[in-house]
């Protein structure tokens, strides 16, 4: 397993490379330094000395592959793709365009993010299952058929739905919890009650009934009629064995997006005031600070590339017959 | 098999039962309001809850130039002058100063010139600034000192900062009294080129040995600010400083309303600048040092905001005179500033939940939007806007001020077809400038919230007009006592005199196309641009919409590749130069990117700009304006467009409020009724507990009968 573990990191190098080159053709598309620059100085009384420094100042001043001016290896050190690249295989993020700390900033704003997304994640996947195992246990009756409507309903109404309504029923109507905000700490529990709801409730429909086709389908195999015949009971059928069986899909789904949880939700977190990542490359983007794009989609390649690796781990973990070469 | 159902049913009732005990004792342990979003010791506290949209990107005095960044900074440094807060029209009072400066002029030879002395006759304008003595920092590590008077961390080495990562680490704070120096440190800081102070380029036009001092600076960006000298900028003693302005530039003083022009310590400059500082984000961009009433304390811009009274503010009374009317705001005239202890700004990105916690009574102060204008405003038998009835019943109050901006719509006067100063370019201008109903615009895109523009000057700003006199007639009759607007024959009449009968060129008989660039792509966009092809075919011209990103957008007005744009200008400071400049000719932005986007050019405009600019407010410079005024209003290069009214709501307990659109230091005046906000928000956020026992219920009927089928199931026979 450790030789295909490094197999696959070996491979992620080419595949990082790509992504960061992809990333600066993209946004240098769009956004020219002159652009960024007059961004950051601001619509009144931008001069050209002032936008000439500015691109001196964040190194946005050079060729951006390739220097014609330079020969050597300086042809390709000296531009603004080696610059700003190699030291991101260092994690070393620098500083955003606006002058913050990029890193600091990520560190500080995974934490409120993470507070929501892994609640959810954790109660999302429990309560799925466990809705999915109940309309399996009561398959072919009207609480199945029922159960099933309403999933479809669910899955039909927009996130945003759920929010806007949550947050009138609950916070406005009801007056139960804050409407936004956010606290650190054991204050925060009542910022990320609504939120952790919502965000569980809007994936209940899709993952329960995916769950439950899962499972519909192991309840019709041989060992589970076996354990039947053996006089287990239902309940313990479904937990011990259709669960465990039903495993492999759910973890495809699962365990790859969990090192992706603290980079969060761009809605959930705009709407409830969580300082979190989510909007975070949104922003940048909107304020064609390249500094922090490039960092975060940097980083979103790395977790999904260790999500992926996790999945694999996962199941040898799930089926002892897989074995990682 | 049973008994194994039976233990399984006993833990589920046990489960649900610890559930309703859990549910329970949260209703009991949560206080009598459960939505609260602030700690409940705050409640009887004299705290300001304010929202922000947008997170603020500098507090570097010297960087900051956004409303929402002033709107923290203000509170925070104090430039040497501030404006009256509630005289109209705005008047500059003194804030650090002991008086507002007057220029002297002195010609090439330095002698003094006769105040009226002739503008070309004048090398340089010197303002003598002196300060009002024992105004003290606010507490700030970057002051403290050992027992031997030496400063404390300003030799911060790397392992000192291991223990630090914000400013509350330093165990030690100090201050130190103001002294002219330091207003001089900040204008050298608005020189440096690594500062990229949005006003560099500007200032370096008008003070003198501005450009030499950064040209140095980018010769040797390591060079001590305070041990270089800048020719035009002298701290005379510790409490007075002199600025040299070439030539004569009257609305020089407006900027030392400022921040860019607020003091700077060098010690904290120096602290700040210290290595390993950075990798904190301890620097001084988010870390502002002022002598306000008010301090950061705490700053998180992604979440929340807080500014603490400053213990060490200085002495500053509540005015003692305003305008009539002003009773209400007057109720604390001479008493000593500030009221409030803390401010907390909270950031909203979305406006629903700003506005239902506004009406929560968990903010004070809300602007309006779109949405919830209905719910908020209604009109008046006299077309008056008040608070809706409910708002009434909370005792929500509107305050509403014209804004000294304008939003118009601009013709780029390169253009071969708009653009020129040929009568049928100009006909056709005039022509589009009646059809363009902005009279409709303002009641359906901005709900009535704007007032139709008839030049480039706003209300409050000297030289505009109001009444008859302040019609533009080339769009406008005087009738009934009002404006109003010519009809769209006399616009058909003018697109016909300027060749286009029936919105076809009688030389080649094709239909008349214009071009609308915007950056505008969303479905509100399409809707304003549905109306504006709507507005062109009433004269049978088509409009063709050219959106496009904001980036080419700005290519295009850069190139003078648009043809027909809109835009708008909010002042900096209230004199007509600030706006009449933006049609200036050498502000022309193709050819000297300037701000004169439309890229106008008319001599005799120029003219009389150069000469309206250095002149004082006087009934002389009231008829240079209304000739540049009238001359505009023929050449229409704008279309006018309006200017934008503030609506903003605030509830019964803030007192003081008086809209201050040139000002942002205003919370220092503000008064808030805890007590009375405290009881109003209990009562106003009562739980409502019965959707609770209802959901309770529900799931009961839900789970019973649910774990009555798995008990009968597991309990029957197979089949």
């Amino acid at each position: 397993m450790i030789a295909y573990l490094i197999r696959r990191l070996l491979y992620a190098v080419p595949i990082l490379v790509g992504v960061n080159l992809l990333t600066f053709a993209l946004f240098f598309v769009v956004n020219t330094p002159d652009d960024m620059a007059r961004i950051q100085l601001g619509i009144k009384r931008v001069t050209p000395d002032a936008i000439h420094n500015w691109k001196v100042a964040h190194g946005y001043d050079k060729p951006l592959f390739f220097n014609p001016g330079e020969s050597g290896s300086n042809f390709f050190t000296d531009t603004i793709f080696f610059e700003k690249s190699v030291p991101m295989f260092r994690f070393e993020f620098g500083r955003s365009d606006d002058g913050r700390d990029i890193a600091q900033e990520i560190e500080s704003r995974a934490g409120p993010s993470l507070e929501i997304a892994l609640p959810v994640f954790l109660i999302g996947m429990m309560t799925n299952v466990s809705f999915a195992l109940m309309m399996a246990f009561f398959r072919a009756t009207l609480v199945d058929v029922w159960g099933v409507v309403m999933c479809v309903a669910a899955m039909s109404i927009s996130g945003l739905f759920y929010i806007i309504g949550g947050q009138f029923l609950v916070a406005k109507l009801w007056h139960w919890v804050p409407i936004s905000g956010f606290e650190a700490g054991a204050s925060s529990l009542k910022f990320v009650i609504l939120p952790v709801v919502i965000g569980v409730a809007s994936g209940l429909g899709s993952g329960a009934r995916w769950y439950r086709t899962i499972f519909l389908e192991e309840i019709g195999r041989d060992y589970v009629r076996t354990a039947k015949a053996k006089g287990i009971s239902e309940i313990r059928v479904l937990f011990h064995h259709v669960l465990r069986n039903g495993l492999i899909p759910i973890l495809t789904g699962a365990v790859v997006v969990i090192p992706s949880l603290f980079m969060g939700s761009l809605i959930m977190e705009s709407f409830f005031g969580i300082p979190g990542l989510g909007s975070y490359t949104l922003d940048a983007i909107n304020s064609q600070d390249f500094a922090i794009v490039r960092s975060m989609v940097f980083i979103g390649s790395v977790l999904y590339i260790i999500g992926l690796m996790l999945t694999d781990i996962s199941y040898t973990l799930a089926d002892p017959r897989i074995r990682l070469q | 098999m049973g008994g194994g159902g039976t233990i399984e049913w006993a833990k589920l009732c046990a489960m649900r039962n610890w559930f309703v005990i859990f549910t329970v004792l949260c209703i009991a342990g949560c206080g009598s309001t459960w939505n609260d979003p602030y700690p409940a010791s705050d409640r009887d506290k004299s705290i300001l809850y304010l929202a922000f949209t947008e997170r603020p990107r500098h507090l570097d005095p010297a960087r900051s130039y956004s409303e929402d960044e002033a709107s923290i900074n203000a509170q925070i440094y104090e430039p040497p002058l501030q404006y009256h807060y509630l005289k109209r029209p705005y008047t500059l009072v003194p804030l650090t100063a002991a008086a507002v400066p007057r220029p002297k002029y002195y010609d090439e030879q330095n002698r003094l010139l006769p105040q009226d002395a002739d503008a070309k006759s004048i090398a340089y304008s010197l303002y003598e600034i002196r300060l009002k003595p024992g105004i003290h920092y606010q507490p700030h590590p970057a002051f403290a000192r050992d027992e031997n008077g030496k400063l404390l961390y300003q030799n911060l080495t790397r392992k000192d900062l291991e223990s630090i990562d914000d400013l509350a680490d330093f165990r030690k704070t100090g201050t130190r009294e103001l002294l002219a120096s330091d207003y001089v440190y900040e204008i050298k800081r608005l020189a440096d080129p690594r500062i990229q102070s949005p006003i560099a380029g500007l200032m370096s036009e008008y003070i003198l040995g501005f450009r030499e001092f950064s040209q140095r600076l980018q010769k040797d960006p390591a060079a001590d600010l305070s041990k270089c000298e800048m020719s035009g900028v002298e701290a005379r003693d510790r409490y007075t400083y002199t600025i040299k302005v070439r030539g004569k530039y009257p609305q020089f003083v407006y900027w030392l309303a400022m921040s860019f022009f607020a003091p700077l310590p060098p010690e904290v400059d120096h602290f700040y600048s210290q290595p390993g500082m950075a990798g904190k984000n301890l620097v001084l961009d988010w870390h502002p040092v002022g002598t306000g009433p008010y301090m950061l304390t705490e700053n998180n811009p992604n979440s929340r905001m807080v500014l603490m009274r400053n213990p060490n503010f200085h002495s500053e009374t509540y005015p003692s005179s305003g305008m009539p009317g002003d009773e209400a705001v007057l109720k604390d005239a001479g008493k000593t500033l500030p009221f409030i202890d803390q401010v907390v700004f909270s950031r909203e990105k979305e406006s629903i939940p700003y506005w239902n916690k506004f009406l929560q009574g968990y903010y004070d102060v809300s602007g309006i939007t779109s949405d919830n204008f209905d719910q908020a405003i209604m009109m008046s038998v006299q077309g008056e806007a008040q608070v809706s009835k409910d708002m009434a019943r909370q005792g929500i109050e509107l305050k509403t001020s014209v804004a000294p901006s304008i939003r118009y719509m601009a013709f780029n006067m390169l253009d071969p077809v708009v653009g020129g100063n040929s009568r049928r370019a100009r006909l056709l201008r005039q022509a589009v400038s009646i059809a363009l109903d902005f009279e409709e615009n303002i009641s359906i895109f901005a709900n009535g919230r704007g007032i139709p523009a008839q030049g480039p000057l706003p209300p409050g700003i000297f030289g505009y007009h109001s009444g008859r006199d302040g019609i533009n007639p080339v769009v406008y009759d005087w009738a009934d006592g009002e404006a109003k607007r010519k009809s769209i024959m006399e616009a058909k009449k003018l697109l016909a005199d300027a060749g286009y009968p029936d919105g076809r060129d009688s030389e080649t008989g094709k239909p008349l196309v214009l071009y609308l660039d915007s950056t505008g792509r969303g479905a509100d966009d399409k809707t304003r641009f549905d109306w504006y092809r709507k507005e062109f075919a009433r004269i049978n011209i088509q409009l063709e919409v050219r959106a496009t990103d904001y980036n080419r957008f700005q290519e295009k007005i850069r190139k003078g590749s648009a043809q027909i744009f809109t835009w708008g200008w909010n002042a900096d400071y209230p004199d007509p130069e600030n706006f009449l400049f933006l049609l200036y000719g050498p502000q022309g932005k193709v050819e000297y990117g300037g701000e004169n986007s439309a890229n106008y050019d008319n001599p005799e405009y120029d003219r009389l700009f150069e000469k309206m600019k250095n002149m004082e407010n006087s009934p002389e410079r009231q008829a240079v304006i209304d000739r540049m005024v009238a001359i505009l209003r023929e050449d229409s290069p704008w279309m006018w467009g309006f200017y934008p009214k503030d609506y903003q709501l605030n509830h019964v307990w803030l007192s003081n409020l008086k809209p201050n659109q040139m000002a942002r230091n205003n919370v220092k005046y503000l008064r808030i009724d805890a007590k009375l906000r405290d009881r109003m928000r209990r009562e106003w956020n009562r739980p409502v507990l019965w959707p609770l026992a209802f959901a309770i219920m529900g799931l009961g009927l839900i789970v019973v009968p649910a774990l009555r089928y798995y008990r009968r199931r597991e309990e029957g026979r197979a089949k």
